[in-house]
């Protein structure tokens, strides 16, 4: 059964990484569902978060390809639950036919969204969510004629303890660490 | 008396300032990483290197082959029987992707290669420039790291780690592009080896509590089997191998490439797997309680129909790369180790055993083999030669001592098959990319590698035709391989799958050759040809006594099959042993 996954990929800031890795998903005809990329907390490791709808042999098997690259730190997949996760979406909407009555009151209330520009002309408005309550401001806009629709791609937090951190020291130590000397595990 | 300039120079060595050029820094990191020999072709955008080799040619033996495919091949297989990385140079854009096929199968086979190819001038990548290609884009897919270099200062870095990452942990191909101008400029040379990347871990810690129970299973196992494969030769583990298997008295299987990992007339060995392999291994995969696979994939084309694998078996994979674990067949216990040390600590807890009775049945198996295939395949009665006896005798006549090399088809099938292997790497086969024209660059590479071994390649007249071009690298450094053209004036395996699987519709698969003896003296090559099976024995003397290169061009059943076969869909228990068309 496919069902979501968040892939989130902690690298080296190597230009080509997002290459390397978007040839190992489209070699194996996964679609990237939405992709964002920027510096992680740690100075110097990039942190990419990709999105991806398979089976959860397929995404064991494409994680384990993507920590294979020189480049990449380490990769860990979560299921919605177990990350606190947002997307951010932008819309402007055309001033005159939203601005009758207090439609609009109603609905920036109702789905805790924001405006962020006023025009004669036009009104932005921001909204942060997940997808799906996003899909439906979205869907209640179009009524009033949306002019333009901008979503980014998925942030994630993970809900687990161990920080990236940690696991940096590990690999760290394990570098370090002649072949073959036993760690029990 | 010195002259200031000698001085200066003289000096700036001392205090370990002086200035080179990226070229010639690009040599000595090769020097530093212990390269004696490169092979490669030269081209507008990599002169200054070839410029800086003509200083250097004491110490870097570069050989010149006819086409950048041909360099690659002969790299790899340099690297397979040295142990060392294949070292290859070539120009921007067609010099680079000449080069592909030959790093895609580096990278299958999991071969340490260093690519070097030049690039045009930094300020004109990107602008289509005359021989510009993206190289890098290009090779991102079938290499194991790639880099571009724009600035001459950048260039020891990036080789010392091109070298830790080709020849550590799962070895591979690393292509390294630099800019014409990058090596013109100039730096202040300092070579440091790589030992350490932050987001690389080559030396994998061994799980002990995994070993202690694959040791445990091994030690209640009834039925056991040991799948070795190319990373048992990768990890030079093939003494940790067979102290483990005489330990456990298991039987031993190998991959195509895992060939040469064990020896062939070892009481133990249990045959060569997967779809034209040895009757009893195949069949007994399925019968087997317990699998331990070393340094090998689960290819297709070693497993056949997944659906009916090893079902009676647990499985106990030791495996470097972890990607490789779980990904064709779900495993009972994972080891992710390199071989070697893997072995090590197993072969110390496990308990001394033997299976008569398991090996038996594997003897009975050899028995139907050699009644229904090889008895026909290597003492024909009549008809044109085969394959598989000439190879025998090859295999006779060198005592098993020689290095093989093949090209793809039913040539290296039957080399695989027929050739009795003594001696670790001594076979170079192009496995999981399958290329023809392999063979004969390949032979070359061999060879350079190792001049005091015999070097044999069985090349069939369609991959023989495929790089016929490097016989002028043959010619040009008299390199002493002897060739055995195995002619069926076919492409044979393809004929075989239309003979078997297409109702025999021969669809472009017939060739019309030329004269090889003629185009065999026109290179300056003594050839021969044969086309009776009593000259065979004679000619092959003559060919193995000769000093130099030999070319024997042999008369081959024109439609004779490889068996047996596993067809294409089927399980490793359904082998087809008998096909009469």
């Amino acid at each position: 059964m496919k069902q979501e996954f968040t892939i989130s990929i902690f690298s080296e800031n190597h230009i080509g990484i997002l290459n390397q890795i978007t040839i190992i998903l489209t070699r194996r005809q996964v679609n990237i569902e939405s992709l964002t990329a920027s510096e992680s907390a740690v100075k110097g490791v990039h942190l990419l978060t990709l999105v991806v709808e398979v089976t959860p042999d397929m995404v064991r098997k494409i994680s384990r390809q993507i920590e294979k690259l020189v480049e990449v730190l380490k990769v860990f997949v979560h299921t919605s639950d177990q990350i606190i996760y947002q997307e951010i979406a932008l819309f402007k909407v055309s001033a005159k036919s939203i601005m009758t009555g207090d439609i609009l009151e109603r609905m920036v209330k109702h789905y805790n969204a924001r405006i962020l520009v006023v025009s004669p002309e036009y009104i932005v408005i921001e909204k942060t969510g997940h997808k799906s309550e996003i899909n439906e401001l979205l869907e209640k806009l179009e009524t009033y004629g949306v002019l333009q629709f901008a979503r980014s791609g998925r942030v994630a937090i993970t809900k687990q303890v161990k920080e990236l951190t940690h696991y940096l020291k590990e690999l760290d130590e394990a570098s370090r660490k002649t072949p073959g000397e036993p760690v029990l595990n | 008396m010195m002259t200031d300039k000698e001085v200066q120079e003289t000096m700036e060595r001392i205090n370990g300032t002086e200035e080179i050029t990226g070229a010639e820094a690009l040599l000595r990191c090769l020097i530093e990483e212990g390269v004696d020999t490169i092979f490669g072709y030269p081209g507008g955008a990599i002169m200054p290197v070839y410029d800086k080799l003509m200083d250097y040619d004491h110490k870097l033996k570069h050989i010149l082959t006819r086409h950048e495919q041909g360099s690659a091949h002969a790299a790899q297989a340099y690297a397979m029987v040295t142990g060392k990385p294949g070292v290859c140079f070539s120009t921007s854009g067609p010099g680079a992707t000449n080069l592909v096929t030959g790093i895609a199968n580096a990278f299958l086979d999991s071969v340490p290669m260093i690519l070097v190819t030049a690039q045009v001038v930094s300020g004109l990548i990107g602008t289509d420039a005359f021989q510009e290609t993206d190289i890098l884009g290009v090779s991102m897919p079938i290499t194991k790291w790639n880099c571009q270099i724009k600035n001459a200062q950048d260039i020891p870095g990036v080789l010392a780690k091109a070298f830790y990452i080709a020849t550590t942990g799962r070895p591979g191909p690393v292509l390294i592009d630099i800019a014409k101008d990058a090596q013109i400029n100039k730096l202040q040379f300092r070579y440091e080896k790589c030992t350490y990347l932050r987001s690389y871990n080559p030396n994998v810690p061994v799980n002990m509590k995994a070993i202690e129970s694959a040791a445990i299973m091994i030690n209640h196992a009834q039925k056991p089997l040991i799948l070795a494969g190319h990373g048992v030769l990768l990890a030079r583990a093939e003494n940790e191998l067979l102290r483990f298997a005489e330990k456990t008295g298991i039987p031993v299987a190998v991959t195509l490439l895992g060939l040469s990992a064990f020896p062939s007339g070892h009481r133990q060995y249990a045959g060569f797997l997967g779809m034209h392999g040895n009757y009893a291994p195949n069949l007994l995969t399925n019968e087997a309680d317990l699998i331990i696979a070393i340094g090998m994939r689960f290819a297709d084309r070693v497993t056949g129909n997944l659906n009916d694998y090893a079902k009676k078996a647990r499985v106990i994979h030791i495996e470097i790369d972890q990607a490789e674990i779980n990904k064709n067949i779900q495993v009972d216990i994972e080891i992710h180790s390199d071989a070697k040390i893997a072995l090590q600590n197993l072969t110390a807890m496990v308990r001394e055993n033997s299976y008569e009775s398991w090996i038996r049945e594997f003897r009975i198996l050899d028995n139907i083999e050699y009644d229904r295939v090889i008895k026909e395949e290597t003492k024909p009665a009549s008809g044109r030669m085969r394959m598989g006896e000439v190879v025998k005798l090859v295999s006779d006549m060198t005592n098993g001592d020689a290095i093989i090399v093949t090209d793809v088809g039913q040539n290296q099938m039957s080399a695989a098959r027929y050739y009795r292997f003594s001696n670790p790497n001594s076979f170079v086969t192009s496995g999981g990319m399958g290329t023809m024209g392999f063979g004969l660059p390949a032979a070359i590479g061999a060879k350079i590698g190792a001049p005091d071994k015999e070097v044999i390649a069985f090349l069939g007249d369609g991959g023989f035709q495929m790089t016929i071009q490097e016989l002028g690298t043959i010619l040009q450094y008299k390199v002493p391989v002897k060739l055995v053209v195995l002619n069926n004036e076919f492409l044979g395996m393809v004929r075989q799958w239309q003979d078997m699987f297409f109702e025999k519709r021969y669809a472009a698969t017939e060739l019309v050759n030329p004269d090889f003896i003629g185009i065999a003296a026109a290179y300056g090559i003594p050839a021969k040809k044969i086309t009776e099976r009593e000259d065979l024995e004679e000619s092959l003397k003559e060919m193995l006594e000769a000093e130099g290169p030999f070319i024997l061009e042999t008369f081959i059943e024109k439609e004779g099959n490889v068996l047996p076969m596993i067809e294409p869909g089927a399980s490793v228990s359904q082998v087809t042993l008998n096909y009469k068309g």
